[in-house]
């Protein structure tokens, strides 16, 4: 089993983890753990964008939709604004052709529907070019 | 044949058995049966683990992500799924109870503010693998969509209880866990694919 699992932790890969529910939270930050890449965690939309305001930086994103305060459409939207060129993946319970159209063209990089796997991320990853299986 | 001169005693300090005898031959036939026997009570712990967990998902009361779950959990963080499934359950807890609130008076039901709880429970209960909690949620969502006051009540009624059971249940999984690691054993690190032990529903795609 500890063989299927790809170490990333010489590729030296951040990511930010955006949900608001404590669950999900737990386990994207240990799926990415898992994987190597260290991460940060947030609860909404708006502490995503105050973490970058105060000069954070992350190859990855992992973005809810659904959050308080300010939600995963709204970050996105405001992150790009700002030039963060960063990797934003939306993860979402939310799969309607509709809703996922939107939250893509607030400039999401890929989409993946909850709840994520390690398979799931490896596949994340893999779309967005931060990791090449050999 | 055991003689009195080559019997080995047996100490335990510090959770480690010590073995004490004057004769080489008496400690290694004591230390092999010590480990025989050991060795049956970890077989049988774990075989009843192995069980149980197998019967968690074949009732329906787990479904794949908690083999992911479980497949996150290393040395490192032994108690990661128990500390998950903690977090779980507290915030069942927690949104039954402001749900609860919310469909108290008839005249003024916060439909909004049930639908936000259903939302988050769904979303948590699917990323831990709690399946009948999650498929109540499912129903409570249709409830709520359609302002049926009465069906969000039974489905609250029913979430409550489910997620309760499902507690009881884990917990007497982790009880065996502890057993299995008391009795100096390995956890089975065996993985049930929910889609092989209920062949009567169609296989979810993972991606």
């Amino acid at each position: 089993m500890a063989g299927e699992v790809p170490n990333l932790e010489a590729s030296k890969l951040t990511a930010l983890v955006v949900d608001d529910n404590f669950v999900n939270q737990s386990v994207h930050h240990k799926l990415l753990d898992r994987l190597g890449i260290k991460n940060d965690v947030v609860s909404n939309g708006q502490e995503a964008v105050d973490v970058h305001c105060s000069g954070r930086n992350y190859d990855l994103i992992l973005m809810d939709m659904d959050m308080p305060i300010m939600n995963g459409i709204q970050a996105t939207r405001r992150l790009r604004e700002m030039g963060i060129e960063s990797k934003i993946a939306g993860v979402t319970t939310r799969a309607e052709e509709e809703e996922v159209k939107e939250f893509m063209e607030a400039g999401l990089n890929d989409f993946q529907e909850k709840p994520l796997t390690i398979s799931k991320l490896v596949s994340i990853l893999h779309n967005l070019e931060l990791y090449v299986q050999t | 044949l055991m003689t009195a001169k080559s019997l080995a005693s047996k100490e335990t300090v510090n959770g480690r058995c010590w073995f004490y005898s004057d004769d080489d031959d008496g400690i290694s036939v004591y230390l092999n049966r010590e480990l025989h026997a050991m060795n049956t009570v970890v077989a049988q712990l774990q075989t009843q683990f192995q069980d149980y967990l197998v019967s968690l998902y074949q009732q329906g009361f787990l479904d794949n992500q908690f083999t992911e779950l479980r497949k996150l959990q290393d040395e490192g963080t032994p108690d990661f799924v128990a500390e998950v499934v903690s977090l779980f359950f507290d915030d069942c807890s927690k949104l039954i109870n402001s749900m609860s609130r919310s469909l108290e008076r008839p005249e003024n039901v916060d439909f909004k503010q049930v639908d936000s709880g259903v939302h988050q429970l769904k979303g948590s209960s699917s990323s831990v693998g709690a399946r009948r909690v999650k498929n109540v949620c499912i129903s409570f969502k249709e409830c709520c969509d359609v302002q049926n006051r009465e069906g969000c009540l039974r489905c609250l009624q029913q979430v409550d209880y489910e997620y309760k059971m499902l507690k009881t249940k884990l917990q007497d999984l982790f009880n065996l866990e502890k057993q299995i690691v008391q009795a100096g054993g390995a956890i089975p690190q065996h993985f049930p694919s929910y889609t092989i032990l209920r062949p009567d529903i169609r296989p979810c795609l993972d991606a």
